[in-house]
């Protein structure tokens, strides 16, 4: 098998085990699935077999979790996932536009990766954001208040390796 | 000025931090609660007449009434932070920024309930959000206000964070349990409740976020304090989250009597609608709930002023009425399209449904199509009796209520604005570039009525 947790994720898993009853550690799974996404940037079958070998689950047990929760991604992603809300508050605050000026400045589709393998675009559903629309995530926070000037700020940021927080 | 319980030390500089949420009289319903009786919190809790914040409105201290209490079986208190009801961010707001009110509301009701192990099951989304809530657990852990013996009591508690991965299903309470079991987030079929069978298969309440943050004032001042702000079964103050048009979106709390006119157009509010448009419809209580156009929204069917309650907002049920749901407050102006917000809403739930029910599964599609079919000037009449046949066919008829809320912002919409989708049918190209007026709604109250 050619995935290994380190060790301090080990650590950071098995402290996880531990917040449920004896014999619930499946209880850990999506935990050790976003701890997974962290390590390796996105679940690939091996992983998964990985994950299940180490929670002692059938690698069935994992397939089935991974691909029901939006947040896992099955492919490989680029560095920066923008993820821009389209649900109809953000819609109301132009959303559309936004996914549309993303869609040209980056020259990518929804679901698409550019050739650099820095961004990757995808539509996502309410993320509880919609006082600050129209809004994406990216990777760990919310990029709120978005305009075609906010976008390019944002992309100029993660170009630069000093992406943060609103 | 409305009374704020939950909101009023929000703007305290360092709030988030234990030793100024201490000083500001923060953890005291916590020493208070662990020198009564268990019954006794129970009873204040009842007396509040605090109702479920989370959307159902059902009242807190009879669900926790309700949770069984067999002899050497573990008991559970899971606080439902899955916050995902477009419209809604309420839940964030407190999280973010007074993380402690929540995890204060947890021990106290911990006690209460019998729960040793406790878990508040945060959207996986609100990732720094969980991070500022392990930053608050440990601090209170390491003032004694968790872990073994708290304060002395010889009362144990542990409340552990588990971080969900996006899905919307999994803020019902039975999927939020599966999912809290490791599983796909599926609902169950109910009964057993979870009060009876939740987690693990053990007696389990599930709390939404701002329900627990509201047993910290009830303790506090008492259940029969809470219950004397408010009016009728509206009883404490709510949190709303209002966003869309308007000039203020934000998280506001109230006390249940203003009105939804002052709500809107008040500056300590939302500030009216932006940009000196005017109101075109409104969605009171998050996606689920039905849209109404200004004139019901201000009004009830009979002419009375409609307040921001759970019983006034419901007022004319779901033909001339709405419902508070989650309080997710989205206000529509008068350029936007009621079709194409709908078809987002429709989009969404067939994006989130879980695909245990056939209805759901194969019904929240058809929705979808058919309002992209519409929205996009390719639609037919018989399009809008379609849609309101499928609705039809999916609300009652599945496990758990995504179906109802997938079809009624559906049958709201069509009820209450059937002529701007027969305009988009009319006018197929006009339709791509320009929104339906506002002057047809202003009859509709007749309409509905005759």
């Amino acid at each position: 098998m050619s995935v290994q947790f380190s060790p301090e994720k080990l650590d950071k898993i098995n402290e996880l085990i531990s917040h449920y009853p004896e014999g619930k550690h499946k209880s850990a799974l999506i935990g050790v699935l976003h701890i997974a996404e962290e390590e390796f940037g996105w679940l690939s079958v091996n992983t998964m077999d990985y994950v299940a070998s180490l929670l002692k689950l059938q690698p069935i047990e994992v397939y089935e979790v991974a691909s029901f929760y939006s947040m896992f991604n099955l492919k490989p992603v680029g560095k920066y996932v923008f993820e821009v809300c389209q649900t109809g508050p953000c819609m109301l605050k132009g959303s559309d536009q936004i996914i549309d000026y993303i869609k040209q400045k980056l020259n990518i589709g929804v679901g698409e990766t550019t050739e650099d393998g820095m961004f990757t675009l995808k539509t996502v559903e309410c993320l509880g954001a919609c006082g600050y629309a129209p809004m994406m995530q990216m990777g760990k926070f919310y990029k709120e208040h978005l305009t075609p000037e906010r976008v390019d700020q944002i992309i100029e940021e993660c170009r630069n390796n000093s992406a943060r927080n609103n | 000025m409305s009374k704020k319980l939950l909101l009023d030390k929000i703007n305290v500089p360092g709030i988030k931090t234990f030793e100024v949420y201490r000083r500001e009289g923060g953890y005291q319903s916590v020493e208070k609660a662990l020198k009564m009786q268990t019954g006794d919190i129970v009873e204040e809790v009842k007396k509040s007449g605090l109702r479920g914040r989370g959307g159902a409105g059902f009242p807190t201290g009879l669900k926790w009434s309700f949770l069984a209490k067999p002899e050497g079986v573990a008991r559970y208190l899971v606080c439902n932070a899955d916050e995902s009801e477009p419209g809604t961010f309420k839940d964030r707001y407190l999280m973010e920024f007074i993380p402690h009110l929540l995890i204060e509301g947890m021990i106290t009701s911990s006690f209460a309930l019998g729960s040793n192990v406790s878990y508040i099951y945060i959207r996986g989304e609100y990732d720094w959000v969980a991070d500022i809530l392990q930053a608050a657990l440990d601090e209170a852990k390491q003032n004694g206000f968790l872990g073994k013996n708290i304060l002395g009591s010889g009362f144990d508690c542990e409340v552990y964070l588990y971080r969900g991965a996006g899905a919307y299903i999994c803020g019902e309470e039975t999927a939020l349990l599966e999912s809290l079991e490791g599983k796909r987030g599926l609902p169950r079929i109910k009964p057993p409740f979870p009060a009876v069978k939740g987690v693990w298969g053990c007696p389990t309440v599930v709390n939404n976020v701002e329900t627990i943050c509201a047993v910290v004032p009830i303790i506090n001042e008492g259940g029969d304090a809470y219950a004397k702000i408010g009016v009728g079964k509206s009883t404490g103050t709510k949190l709303i989250s209002a966003c869309g048009n308007i000039n203020k979106p934000g998280v506001y709390e109230i006390d249940m009597t203003i009105s939804v006119e002052e709500f809107i157009y008040s500056d300590e509010y939302c500030g009216g609608i932006a940009n000196g448009k005017r109101l075109k419809a409104c969605i009171p209580g998050g996606s689920s709930v039905p849209i109404l156009p200004a004139n019901l929204l201000l009004k009830t069917a009979k002419g009375e002023p409609r307040l921001m309650n759970y019983e006034s907002l419901a007022d004319g049920g779901f033909i001339t009425g709405s419902s508070m749901g989650s309080g997710g407050f989205i206000v529509l102006d008068e350029d936007q399209c009621v079709v194409r917000h709908t078809y987002t809403i429709s989009r969404f739930y067939h994006h989130e449904s879980c695909g245990q029910c056939s209805p759901c599964r194969e019904g929240t599609g058809w929705l979808e199509k058919i309002f992209k079919k519409i929205e996009t000037g390719k639609g037919e009449m018989k399009d809008i009796d379609l849609l309101w046949d499928v609705q039809r066919r999916i609300e009652g008829n599945t496990i758990c209520p995504f179906g109802d809320a997938a079809a009624w912002p559906v049958a709201a919409a069509i009820r209450h604005f059937r002529d701007e989708f027969e305009w988009h049918v009319l006018n197929p190209e006009e339709c791509l570039v320009r929104n339906f007026g506002l002057a047809h709604y202003a009859d509709a109250l007749e309409a509905v009525t005759s």
